[in-house]
């Protein structure tokens, strides 16, 4: 029989607030998303300059997942990630899309391109904390926790990994959110559907 | 529980070819499906090379049957045409008495029409309708419907080049622990101008036919492809006394933490991926017969790619060969068409050849199959590897 | 020519989001790519695209743009040398 896992820590990333495990580490309600999360990062110490050469889906998912790590502080190296949403990586195509729209202004970019997918955003949070584990974006209608309990409960109890950070993070025009949590076999609250809704709409 | 993941069924359409026996034709006689751009006007038709589907939307529309105000982007065509394939393939005539779920790649979904309509959205109400097919998970939902799949596993994956390994690797899960008796799983991916714009901007396009593993090579041609394929467990496979095409036997996946787009010297990811997928499938290197490789004839996956070969295998390594020669890089659906090729390898036991090679790469010595070649075999591995670092490989066998 | 250097580095620093960098930190021969910068690939295709923009140079393999890219220095005397706007 599988054994219980957990939910070790979470972290929210929305409406102008960062906080890990329900706790505010930053807030500021005056500002826009790209100034905001400029401040998060410089307020939460957080020493890690291309975090400026990401798009907006990246700054998001790699803030909530860089404080969610650095608070577990894990030996673990066989993290795997499994992340989704709803507007894949809109924010960023539009981008590209401005720049190849207009024939007499025609420069497209190769730093915003390397963005137009959804899973770069893993790959950043895999190259900062140097985790060569599975990895998977599932695109959705709403936050699934159902999905995202069993894909993770299937990697620890086939072994695959030791812990699995999970999580939605959408990015679409001035909206975002982001929840991350950390499902590990130690913890203090039960890894189960209700409890992730429960902590998803915190 | 399912100890065994058969293949049953497979569908595919893709430069060299409308099906399964068209493709496999192509393969053998060495017929490439690389040319000019043709249905899409874009400025940089006389400096690429694309692997282009002959039919049109119109053709692919008529093909399906669709009314004339539906709202299929080409991804969705492209899609629904090798899924239905692959459940004719499997004869499949009541899709609801198993528990059949769908999962689908993609990377650009519905961005065709978006570019094409863009600016006449304002205005023209007619259009409108494709706004609603733009997002990845759209093209999903509409095979779902064409295939009839309603109250089960629908959902589409997203990780570059790697999706549609992802999602055979996925689906196979599914099934071994039980949660599908049956899923169709693959991947599609229509050409755009995004993708084109994109990838002319890295500098990774060739202007010529791609020449993967080759010291000159100059990069990539995109291709425009789908291909699905139907898994079953034991259980189905014995009522219904089906006859199996394959198995998956292994699949594994890591991610190379290196870099945005580029794969790291040495294959990190890639080598993990390919260890983990032989691990899963209880096999040692010397058990693989043929490596389907990744090889995009780009200048950095050509050698990372090689070299994570080299650590996995040592200098002593069965025959591969890249298949990117004949139908360009299909993206998000390049997993599932060179899954069907190694079915197609597997059940004709032949290696197809790595087209357009002609000068050994000077960072190592190992050098791909450039002709046809028959052997007897038994497992094939193909690897799948995208940007964010997303590394991918699955194994397919003649045993379970 | 210093007029040049001045805003190369203002450009490199507002395209390639060095946030972290000011002008004064950035010296005519230093290396702008491996350890002096840390500038990477993408960056390297990013100045090509500024070439082609901003001075009308067009380079068409990526591996000339590594030689040009060496330092402000040897950026500055290229682009005087061949700039088209």
């Amino acid at each position: 029989m599988s054994k219980q896992n957990y939910i070790r820590a979470f972290s929210h990333i929305k409406n102008h607030v960062v906080s890990l495990n329900g706790e505010y580490l930053y807030h500021d309600e005056a500002l826009d998303f790209s100034e905001f999360i400029k401040r998060a990062y410089k307020s939460l110490d957080t020493s890690y300059s291309k975090f400026f050469k990401m798009d907006n889906l990246s700054k998001l998912a790699f803030l909530a997942a860089d404080v969610l790590l650095e608070e577990v502080n894990s030996q673990e190296e066989n993290i795997a990630i499994v992340l989704s949403n709803r507007a894949s990586s809109l924010d960023t195509d539009r981008r590209h899309q401005n720049s190849i729209e207009d024939e007499a202004n025609y420069y497209p970019s190769p730093a915003i391109f390397v963005y137009t997918l959804p899973n770069i955003c893993i790959g950043e949070i895999s190259i900062k904390h140097k985790l060569l584990s599975e990895n998977s974006f599932f695109i959705f209608d709403h936050f699934n926790a159902a999905y995202l309990f069993d894909y993770a409960e299937s990697l620890i109890n086939t072994k695959k990994a030791g812990k699995v950070l999970c999580g939605w993070v959408d990015f679409d025009e001035e909206n975002y959110e982001a929840f991350l949590y950390l499902v590990s076999d130690k913890g203090n609250r039960i890894h189960n559907k209700e409890e992730i809704t429960r902590l998803y709409t915190l | 529980m399912s100890k065994g993941v058969a293949i049953t069924g497979m569908g595919i359409i893709s430069a060299i070819g409308d099906n399964v026996a068209e493709n496999y034709n192509a393969l053998i006689e060495g017929r490439k499906g690389i040319s000019r751009i043709s249905k899409i006007d874009t400025v940089h038709k006389d400096a690429i090379m694309v692997g282009e589907i002959e039919a049109s939307n119109q053709e692919l529309v008529n093909q399906l049957g669709l009314p004339s105000e539906n709202n299929y982007c080409r991804t969705a065509m492209l899609g629904a045409i090798a899924a239905k394939q692959s459940i004719a393939d499997a004869k499949i005539s009541d899709i609801k008495k198993y528990k059949t779920g769908l999962i689908s790649a993609t990377s650009v979904g519905g961005m065709d029409m978006t570019e094409k309509y863009f600016y006449e959205y304002l205005e023209d109400k007619e259009l409108q309708k494709y706004i609603e097919g733009h997002h990845a998970g759209d093209s999903t939902q509409k095979i779902a419907e064409q295939l009839g799949i309603e109250q089960s596993l629908v959902t589409t994956i997203s990780t570059a080049c790697s999706s549609a390994a992802n999602s055979i690797m996925f689906g196979a899960r599914l099934i071994k622990s039980g949660k599908l008796d049956r899923v169709v799983v693959g991947g599609t991916d229509c050409l755009s101008k995004f993708t084109i714009n994109g990838f002319k901007t890295l500098m990774i396009l060739s202007d010529t036919y791609n020449t993967p593993f080759d010291e000159n090579r100059k990069g990539l041609n995109l291709g425009e492809a789908a291909a699905f394929l139907v898994l079953e467990s034991d259980a189905v496979v014995k009522a219904e006394n089906k006859k199996v095409l394959a198995y998956v036997k292994g699949y594994g996946n890591a991610n190379d933490a290196y870099h945005q787009t580029a794969s790291s010297e040495n294959g990190d990811g890639a080598t993990l991926a390919m260890e983990k997928a032989l691990k899963v499938g209880g096999l040692q290197p010397k058990d693989i017969d043929y490596i389907n490789a990744h090889g995009t004839a780009t200048g950095n996956n050509d050698l990372s790619e090689g070299r994570a070969i080299i650590r996995v295998f040592g200098e002593d390594l069965p025959e591969f060969s890249s298949t990117k020669a004949y139908t360009g890089h299909t993206l998000a659906a390049a997993g599932a068409i060179e899954a069907v090729y190694a079915v197609l390898a597997l059940q004709n036991n032949v290696i197809y050849p790595n087209l357009n090679f002609k000068t050994q790469m000077k960072e190592f010595d190992i050098t791909p199959q450039t002709v046809l070649k028959e052997k007897e075999l038994d497992t094939v591995l193909s690897n799948s590897l995208g940007f964010g670092g997303n590394c991918s490989t699955v194994i397919f066998s003649k045993q379970a | 020519m210093s007029k040049l250097k001045q805003e190369l580095k203002e450009k490199i620093i507002e395209q390639l989001n060095l946030e972290d960098v000011s002008i004064e930190e950035i010296g005519d021969d230093d290396a702008l790519f491996g350890d002096g910068l840390g500038l990477d690939s993408i960056d390297a295709l990013e100045l090509i695209v500024m070439l082609d923009k901003d001075y009308g140079i067009k380079l068409s393999d990526p591996k000339e743009g590594r030689k040009i890219f060496e330092s402000i220095e040897v950026m500055a005397n290229y682009i005087a040398a061949n700039r088209t706007k």
